[in-house]
């Protein structure tokens, strides 16, 4: 009933709450925020990491789905006055000024459309592998980042959507990244998260042992789009103003250098390399600040911190190829599980 | 429509996709080698246009000779990035270089950012790219003919170099097995440079086509243009540099005509390459002159 194992995991899941709660009443305001924008990239980074770690599929989509999140729980908790009052471009359509709905509502809502839309797109994406699916999800993400310009009906075009209620603390954030964690973590440690593994190291052998590849690769497609969307929907409760600016490859890119220095594979790994990569953001904020370099003043230089972080992944890819944790976990949280399941 | 706004629209499609088809034989070059998707074909093709832009107007050279200079120098651009970023990575899982080049990708584009300002900057024309002529009705200005010739003389030069040269047998040979290759004395790293240095160079010389036409250069100006050519090569089968041209022409024609034809769709003009793309993947995944592709199963 109660292994040693479990109660570790129950106590980490404990702690987290109790940690929620503590941050929510003590902590300031920017600290709070900080931990918010973390807690919805663990989200991503976990479910970023199902379908590219641990599936193998290197697929470069979750800018797509995350602005899909945004955008419906955008569209479901501004009321109908506020849409009136600020879509300049072009009058909203009556569909969208009669949907409504509490937060809850809205975020469910944006993660099963992200999956149901990625389990229809699995049927074109999943016909080709590697480099290829590669160049398609990528395509994917523009093709959405379009779609959100042109139909100022719905989106407001380029201008976006503003005076979203701010629903997320910490609570909603923390919570859900959680929920996220634990059940990505249980869909690696089944039968299914086994077989994903499979198609990662040997797809044919893995056919060859009669696992259906292109249902394992749909699931985890799927079920890593539904938590982009719930971590959309959080970014968009935060941040209060959305536009397409946001979900450009920029997000894709900081997402795979979470999950690279992590380790591909690894969901403790993920969860290390975001507290990293966030943390080593702000940190690094001085770099775009003017300098005094030796006796010499550097003017500013907005964006020396991208500078940075694509000469972190690559060194990251030509000496640590592995990342922080390679493909190992450092907790099991099986707390749902009845046996012990290997690994 | 009548018959001369087509022809005219012809003429426009035609040079926009010589354009494509400079940036994709590259893409089309590195895969045949490599297999490796650069995502940084782009942004050299960017760096390009910059280096175009460098010599003109700071410089003040004649535009023959900074098409020169811009060319040699984005082919060593090249060859280094493949000596820096790469050549550690040839026995690495591909998915490795991929993600590397998805880093100097990024690396480019901030790095120009940086230091050159993200504000479009305009592009010195040359007064005698600008000539307009008139010819039966249609007007073409002088770039709009340049640009389609030069890419087929340089095509023509790179179907040369292919089948004609020792240096291209080796090319050839490398795309089927490069260890092979190795083991009967040919020098595949240096081969893999000569491909990453013609293929920038030809970037290069596409890019400061593209400023001449869209006046102005940008850091950002790769991304989607790279992305567009390499959706080009692969409609046109990647790994066929004659395809990587086909496949330039038909993205070409295809968002001018769309363009021309449906204005209502202006605003989606930048998605017709991807759209192309999944339609020719999903039904003939090898592209138009394809070559043989991993399975591609359910």
């Amino acid at each position: 009933m109660f292994t040693k194992q479990r109660l570790i995991n129950l106590s980490i899941i404990i702690a987290a709450i109790w940690f929620t709660w503590f941050a929510q009443n003590h902590f300031d305001e920017y600290t709070v925020r900080i931990i918010n924008n973390v807690a919805i990239f663990i989200i991503l980074a976990v479910s970023y990491n199902l379908i590219n770690g641990v599936t193998g599929q290197f697929s470069l989509e979750p800018n797509g789905f995350v602005a899909i999140g945004a955008y419906v729980t955008a569209i479901l908790t501004v009321d109908a006055e506020g849409m009136l009052y600020q879509y300049d471009l072009e009058d909203p359509a009556q569909w969208v000024l009669a949907l409504q709905a509490d937060f809850v509502w809205a975020l469910l809502f944006s993660g099963i459309i992200s999956a149901l839309l990625a389990l229809s797109l699995a049927f074109p994406v999943f016909r080709v592998r590697g480099d290829y699916l590669a160049i398609v999800t990528l395509g994917f993400g523009f093709i959405i980042r379009i779609i959100t310009i042109n139909v100022p009906a719905v989106t407001n075009g380029s201008l976006g959507i503003n005076d979203i209620p701010e629903h997320s603390n910490l609570y909603w954030t923390c919570g859900a990244a959680i929920i996220a964690v634990v059940v990505i973590l249980n869909v690696i440690y089944s039968k299914y998260g086994r077989a994903m593994k499979a198609v990662r190291d040997d797809e044919d052998a893995a056919t060859a042992m009669g696992i259906n590849t292109f249902k394992t690769k749909t699931l985890a497609f799927s079920t890593s789009a539904f938590f982009e969307g719930v971590g959309g929907g959080l970014l968009a409760a935060l941040l209060t103003s959305i536009s397409p600016d946001l979900f450009t490859f920029l997000l894709t890119f900081q997402l795979l250098i979470i999950i690279v220095l992590g380790g591909l594979g690894s969901t403790t790994g993920a969860i290390i390399g975001t507290i990293l990569v966030m943390a080593g953001l702000e940190w690094m904020r001085f770099l775009d600040e003017p300098m005094n370099l030796f006796g010499y003043q550097t003017e500013g230089l907005p964006g020396m911190r991208m500078v940075v972080f694509s000469l972190i992944l690559i060194v990251v890819m030509l000496f640590a190829r592995e990342g922080l944790m390679g493909k190992k976990e450092l907790f099991e949280l099986k707390i749902f599980k009845k046996k012990k399941a290997d690994k | 429509m009548d018959i001369l706004t087509f022809m005219q629209q012809m003429v426009n499609g035609f040079s926009l996709g010589s354009m494509y088809a400079l940036i994709a034989i590259g893409y089309t070059m590195v895969y045949g080698v490599l297999r490796l998707i650069n995502f940084a074909h782009g942004d050299i093709m960017m760096v390009g246009a910059f280096l175009g832009y460098t010599f003109m107007a700071v410089f003040n050279l004649p535009f023959s000779l900074t098409i020169l200079l811009s060319v040699v120098f984005a082919a060593l651009l090249g060859i280094l990035m493949d000596k820096i970023a790469y050549k550690p990575l040839r026995e690495a899982p591909r998915i490795s270089l991929l993600i590397t080049a998805i880093g100097i990708s990024f690396f480019l584009e901030n790095a120009f950012t940086v230091f050159a300002g993200g504000v479009p900057r305009a592009f010195p024309v040359p007064s005698y790219m600008e000539n307009i002529f008139n010819v039966a009705g249609l007007t073409f200005s002088a770039s709009s003919i340049t640009v389609p010739i030069v890419t087929m003389i340089l095509l023509l030069a790179i179907l040369y170099v292919l089948y004609k040269t020792k240096y291209g047998m080796a090319i050839r040979a490398l795309s089927f097995d490069i260890k092979t290759v190795n083991l009967m004395g040919v020098d595949a790293n240096m081969i893999i440079a000569i491909v990453f240095g013609l293929g920038s160079a030809l970037a290069a010389v596409g890019g400061i086509f593209w400023a001449v036409n869209y006046p102005s250069v940008e850091p950002m100006m790769g991304v989607l243009v790279g992305l567009k050519a390499f959706a080009a090569a692969v409609v046109g089968g990647i790994g066929s540099v004659t395809g990587a041209v086909i496949g330039g022409f038909i993205i070409g024609f295809t968002e001018v005509v769309v363009i021309t034809f449906f204005p209502e769709l202006g605003g989606y003009k930048d998605a017709f390459a991807f759209v192309f793309l999944i339609l020719v993947l999903l039904f003939k995944p090898t592209g138009i002159m394809g070559e043989d592709l991993e399975k591609s199963r359910f």
